[in-house]
């Protein structure tokens, strides 16, 4: 039991750093990012190159995937979203260039980095066991400490500097907060690139134990989308509970549901909908309207 | 009015007789497949297309086409079912599943409904590797070939399997599908029924405090949708004669709504035109080899950076593409 919940809680916290992003970038323009899979796995692919190939220590491969990452989401809000909500009629036009732009980062990903399964080498050896009633690797523990850090890192961001306030202001009322003298434009590149990068730093983070590949992408979105429907989309809390709910129930269902086959993501689902039927916004999510 | 009812006859001239004399006389007959595979999305799009006309984004048609496929599948090799039986079969399973998930779920608007829609496509992938009859990742292969269908003892189409050119038959197969479910569809946008929908589209609580049954018609409006997308399934099995969990995964619900887009939301024909677009230009940039998604891709962002509002929205001189 201990170690299904301590499973659960390491991927909940991976889990939440993916859902993080996501749900900023959607607060903050109303954008539901589809390539978000696609940037965890290129930032996966930076650090494996950084780290593996380049021979560098794990560290700059997590600041060169953040980096890079953060460079590359502010680029896509200034040349891509931006003219595009101005333009067109409905809101949903976005949702076109999100795929289009997660299809041009799958080709790009295959073109630089290859269809391999990529990881690299351990960061801590060794492997912490109480008992044999929990068993955990020591640089599972590592990931999940620094995962644990940079959600609270991101928590602090978001509530006691400037910029995270300038981007709450926006998330409440983008007119608003226009109004108040908030540039508008430039906390929307500022966060898409914040969401961008929290992408960019799972994958490195996660290059480690997973390993990347490709076809991570798509898989990886879906899970974000499930967990900003659990915490409701927008709003910070819920796609950390989301993140560590979704989390859990992998690894509890992972364990209790093995008997009948592999239906873990059924009885996710399933109880989504009876739960969305009672909740439609979500834990935490602001009813609309 | 004149007009339109020359461009619907000009429409259909092509399709049935100058397409099938093209293909002939210059040879290319793997062209078909590629025209017949047109169609059945286009039958697929064309419902993703309704579930936008009552404003919901619905990334979810996957799950149904894949779900027909399988009844199709499933009826055809175990309880011995004719082909032709299981297409209303599939497409009437798939609307009945809908409205069980579309109860809960349509209660969802915008980004809501777009997730949880895109969630059931990889659900429904899930549970076809699951379940105890559909035989896992192996699919259900070798399916037979759709046998003659007889009306009353008159053979109306004669058996696939002694066609001298079953491609020329599933073509033309496929086109009358999509034809009859344009037809559907246009009608469906200028009835009472489309109006009540445009209704919806554009402010939900509006039409309900005038009294528009709200529920009531997202889910019948869901129903079709998933009814079509369940008969694109249903006649792919057919062609292919195989079904795997992954012949319709998430890719493919983006790509029909990606279809919707590029055509244009406002027009019933748009989602024809998307996929004709995307799909052929998709083959014609095969000879790109390795950077064809690439430029896929960048092809597809450029578009959306130019015509936001559709292909279709060029000819929409009123400047209103709702």
């Amino acid at each position: 039991m201990e170690q299904i919940l301590a499973n659960g809680l390491y991927l909940g916290a991976q889990y939440a750093l993916i859902a993080l992003g996501l749900t900023l970038i959607f607060s903050l323009m109303n954008v539901l990012n589809f390539a978000h899979g696609q940037m965890y796995v290129f930032g996966g692919f930076v650090t494996y190159t950084v780290v593996a190939q380049w021979g560098l220590p794990f560290v700059v491969g997590l600041v060169a995937s953040a980096l890079i990452l953060a460079v590359m989401g502010a680029l896509i809000e200034v040349f891509l979203f931006r003219p595009v909500i101005r333009k067109s009629k409905r809101d949903e036009s976005t949702m076109l260039l999100a795929a289009g732009i997660a299809f041009f980062l799958d080709a790009a990903i295959l073109l630089l980095f290859g269809e391999k399964q990529r990881g690299v080498p351990k960061i801590v050896n060794g492997v912490f066991n109480w008992d044999f009633r929990l068993i955990m690797p020591y640089d599972r523990i590592l990931i999940f400490v620094l995962a644990i850090a940079l959600i609270v890192g991101f928590i602090a961001l978001m509530q006691y500097s400037k910029t995270g306030r300038a981007m709450r202001a926006l998330a409440q009322d983008r007119m608003a907060a226009q109004l108040m003298g908030v540039d508008v434009d430039r906390y929307s590149m500022i966060g898409f690139a914040l969401g961008a990068m929290l992408a960019g730093l799972v994958g490195g983070l996660l290059v480690t134990i997973t390993g990347i590949n490709l076809g991570m992408g798509g898989p990886t979105s879906i899970k974000a989308f499930l967990m900003i429907m659990i915490g409701g989309a927008g709003v910070i809390s819920g796609a950390i509970a989301g993140g560590f709910i979704l989390g859990m129930m992998e690894s509890v269902g992972l364990t209790v549901l093995a008997v009948y086959g592999d239906i873990t993501y059924l009885v996710i689902f399933a109880s989504l909908m009876v739960f969305l039927a009672f909740r439609p916004q979500g834990l935490m999510g602001k009813p609309w309207g | 009015m004149n007009k339109q009812i020359l461009g619907i006859l000009a429409f259909l001239l092509g399709v049935f007789v100058l397409v099938p004399v093209l293909i002939a006389a210059s040879g290319r007959w793997d062209l078909y497949y590629t025209l017949t595979s047109v169609a059945l999305l286009a039958i697929g799009s064309a419902g993703v297309w309704l579930t936008f006309y009552i404003g919901r984004i619905n990334i979810g048609q996957g799950a149904y086409a894949l779900m027909g496929g399988y009844v199709s599948a499933v009826l055809m090799t175990q309880a011995g079912v004719s082909f032709w039986a299981t297409i209303p079969l599939a497409g009437l399973f798939c609307a009945a599943t809908s409205v069980a998930i579309g109860l809960p779920i349509l209660r969802l608007r915008g980004v809501y409904f777009a997730m949880i829609t895109l969630v059931l496509t990889e659900v429904t992938r899930l549970t076809a590797l699951a379940l105890p009859f559909t035989n896992g990742a192996k699919g259900i292969t070798s399916i037979p070939l759709p046998g003659a269908l007889e009306v009353f003892g008159i053979t109306v189409i004669p058996s696939f399997a002694t066609m001298a050119n079953p491609k020329l038959g599933f073509y033309l197969l496929a086109a009358t599908l999509m034809v009859l479910t344009y037809a559907a569809l246009w009608r469906i946008v200028n009835s009472r029924l489309g109006h009540l929908c445009r209704s919806l589209q554009q402010n939900e609580e509006l039409a309900a405090s005038i009294g528009v049954n709200t529920a009531y018609l997202r889910v019948l409006a869901y129903a079709i949708s998933s009814f079509f997308g369940g008969l694109a399934g249903a006649v792919f099995v057919a062609i292919s004669q195989s079904i795997y969990p992954s012949s319709f995964a998430v890719a493919d619900s983006v790509n029909f709504m990606l279809y919707c887009f590029v055509g244009g939301l406002g027009f019933v024909g748009g989602p024809m035109l998307g996929t004709f677009l995307l799909y052929f230009g998709w083959d014609l940039l095969s000879f790109a080899k390795q950077y064809q998604l690439l430029v896929y891709s960048s092809a597809m962002i450029a578009l959306m950076l130019v015509l936001p509002n559709g292909v279709l929205s060029l000819f929409d001189r009123k400047g209103d593409g709702k």
